[in-house]
């Protein structure tokens, strides 16, 4: 027999998706921390980034539905997302160009 | 040897992203409403809602978790892309089509093949590796794990009022007007902003004369 609170866990609301953006949040987190390869850092930023989507539409669908504030508000980010994956990618390339390497380590020197 | 492999798989992921990009936006045309619509007609707690969320959380959580494990670049973008996909699919259950449907056609079609080219442009081997020493790992893993035991912790004890409704006849029209009425300076701001990028990106990576 399943036991009587089964169907609770069924019941899907703000707190799984939230929970899910925490997962992202902290993948991201962990990504940034130990890449030592430009590129990863900028793919753990594109997690983070990911998880205040999800929020923000979670919040915007279990908080405000009808609205659209959230929404719009993820659109933003992801438009600043496309901004700062393009100005770094511009970034890295000059570093590889460079310093030869993407290894964020070795860019010590200022006006290389 | 390795670095044909390297060429295969940026090949593959390639024809992947490509055909991702081809395939997606006609399906979204009859895909939009009837999502909206199962959504709309499904009560709250359903059982097929819980399969689908639970189905699609594991999956985001199983990309995410292979991006920060594995160690090769061109991996990690491929988990990535199998990270934005299941988050798109999650905003679909949401009921935000809208921004579902740009999920992937700007960030899975557009940043994701931004990140590819330049793993392409800054490697000349699949063998180059970058090692992070084992306490950096274990302090990172024990920092992370801590800090979503607190945020979890957060989220499960907040006790959320939350407002019944499906959100579902939220309308693209409705996106737009409210983008530019209420949100117009941030529009703006964000147009301003692209081009600035377009042109610093351009002037970031420009060959320089020698």
């Amino acid at each position: 027999m399943l036991p009587d609170d089964f169907l609770t866990y069924l019941t899907i609301g703000l707190t799984h998706y939230l929970v899910v953006g925490a997962v992202l949040f902290v993948t991201g987190l962990f990504t940034m921390m130990t890449k030592r390869n430009a590129i990863g850092i900028l793919i753990g930023v594109e997690l983070v980034l990911n998880s205040a989507g999800v929020n923000l539409v979670a919040f915007d669908r279990y908080m405000a539905p009808g609205r659209v504030d959230g929404q719009i508000m993820t659109l933003f980010v992801i438009v600043i997302a496309a901004a700062e994956a393009a100005i770094a990618v511009g970034i890295c390339i000059n570093l590889y160009k460079n310093l030869a390497t993407v290894d964020v380590d070795s860019a010590r020197k200022l006006q290389g | 040897m390795k670095s044909a492999g390297l060429t295969k798989r940026v090949a593959l992921a390639a024809v992947v992203l490509i055909a991702w990009g081809l395939l997606v936006p006609p399906a979204l045309g009859s895909g939009d409403s009837a999502t909206a619509e199962t959504i709309k007609t499904q009560a709250p707690g359903s059982p097929i809602e819980a399969v689908l969320f639970y189905g699609i959380a594991a999956g985001t959580i199983v990309c995410a978790l292979g991006v920060c494990i594995s160690t090769n670049i061109v991996r990690m973008a491929v988990w990535l892309f199998g990270a934005l996909a299941c988050v798109a699919v999650l905003y679909f259950s949401l009921a935000a089509t809208f921004i579902a449907a740009i999920q992937l056609i700007v960030y899975v079609g557009g940043t994701l093949i931004l990140l590819v080219f330049g793993v392409m442009l800054t490697s000349k081997s699949a063998s180059v590796r970058f090692s992070t020493a084992r306490w950096e790992l274990i302090g990172a893993g024990a920092v992370c794990v801590a800090l979503l035991a607190c945020l979890a912790a957060v989220f499960i004890g907040a006790g959320w009022t939350t407002i019944e409704g499906t959100g579902s006849g939220v309308a693209v029209a409705d996106i737009g007007r409210t983008m530019i009425t209420k949100y117009v300076v941030p529009f703006e701001v964000a147009g301003v902003l692209l081009m600035i990028v377009m042109v610093g990106a351009a002037h970031l990576a420009r060959q320089e004369k020698k």
